[in-house]
């Protein structure tokens, strides 16, 4: 389960990495664009534009959709810091409760182990 | 280093696992009725369920722990306007599973499951809200469970502390 977590924010962390994606991810959040123009806004060939478009949509960060002879990006649903936002405030109560909670328990534990030397005397 | 990992091990893991389902894991350095008993016993709920940490006071502790039985909590300085959270336990099973209710939210309640798998001593603890929505689930998010939101800060403030240590 952790392993899967861990693979999901790599694969975004990794679409993140790069100057260039998080620029498009700006231009993409001001709205939608082709292929084409995002290469020639950031003065890229077509191959290599589509190249960081695939990482972003492997990524679920971006979505594109062919119309015609065009191929449209926009956003996609995964809003990173949002859901990583959302998790780490979520993290933060179950984190403080269970360690709370492991107080308790050991408590118990002491408790019965005393209760253990009793009967054996 | 060996200690480094027991502790990872041990670490509380939080994973969306749909729009409407959240779960949560955790391993516990103790057998599984132990963490039952910490869950099941109104006296020893209080003492971990609202840690201090959250600024919050937790005025009183109903909880009937079995199947068909129901709970509420009840929140806040003032007698006259607390701020509760109640439901039911729809199942029950001691040392192993507990799901309820948490009907405070009405219709966009959530159904909270805790599943307890004892290995070695230790137990392997999962819990699952599903929420009726995805608009709900979002909703807890950001409210982050209703009353916790507010002490958010306060519990930022203790752990910045915590890890200056």
């Amino acid at each position: 389960m952790v392993q899967c977590i861990l693979a999901q924010f790599n694969t975004s962390f990794a679409a993140l990495a790069d100057a260039t994606r998080r620029g498009v991810l700006d231009q993409l959040a001001r709205g939608d664009a082709s292929i084409t123009e995002l290469a020639s806004t950031f003065d890229m060939t077509l191959t290599g534009m589509k190249k960081h478009v695939g990482v972003l949509e492997l990524a679920g960060l971006v979505i594109t959709e062919k119309i015609g002879r065009v191929r449209t990006c926009r956003l996609g649903p995964c809003r990173l810091e949002e859901e990583m936002a959302w998790i780490a405030r979520y993290r933060q109560v179950w984190d403080a409760r269970f360690d709370a909670l492991d107080g308790v328990i050991d408590e118990l534990k002491r408790q019965e182990k005393a209760r253990g030397r009793k009967k054996r005397k | 280093m060996v200690a480094r990992k027991e502790s990872e091990a041990h670490r509380t893991t939080v994973e969306k696992k749909s729009d409407r389902e959240v779960v949560v894991t955790r391993t516990f350095d103790a057998p599984a009725r132990l963490v039952f008993e910490a869950w099941s016993k109104p006296e020893l709920f209080k003492k971990w369920w609202v840690p201090r940490s959250m600024g919050m006071t937790l005025r009183s502790c109903e909880m009937d722990v079995r199947t068909g039985g129901t709970y509420r909590l009840e929140f806040g300085e003032d007698p006259a306007n607390p701020m509760a959270f109640f439901g039911k336990y729809i199942e029950v099973v001691p040392g192993k599973r507990i799901v309820w209710t948490n009907e405070e939210s009405g219709d966009a309640g959530s159904v909270t499951t805790v599943t307890l798998e004892e290995r070695d001593g230790k137990t392997f603890l999962v819990l699952s809200e599903r929420y009726p929505t995805k608009e709900a689930l979002d909703e807890a998010g950001t409210g982050a469970q209703d009353a916790l939101h507010e002490t958010f800060g306060q519990l930022d403030e203790l752990l910045t502390e915590l890890s200056a240590r």
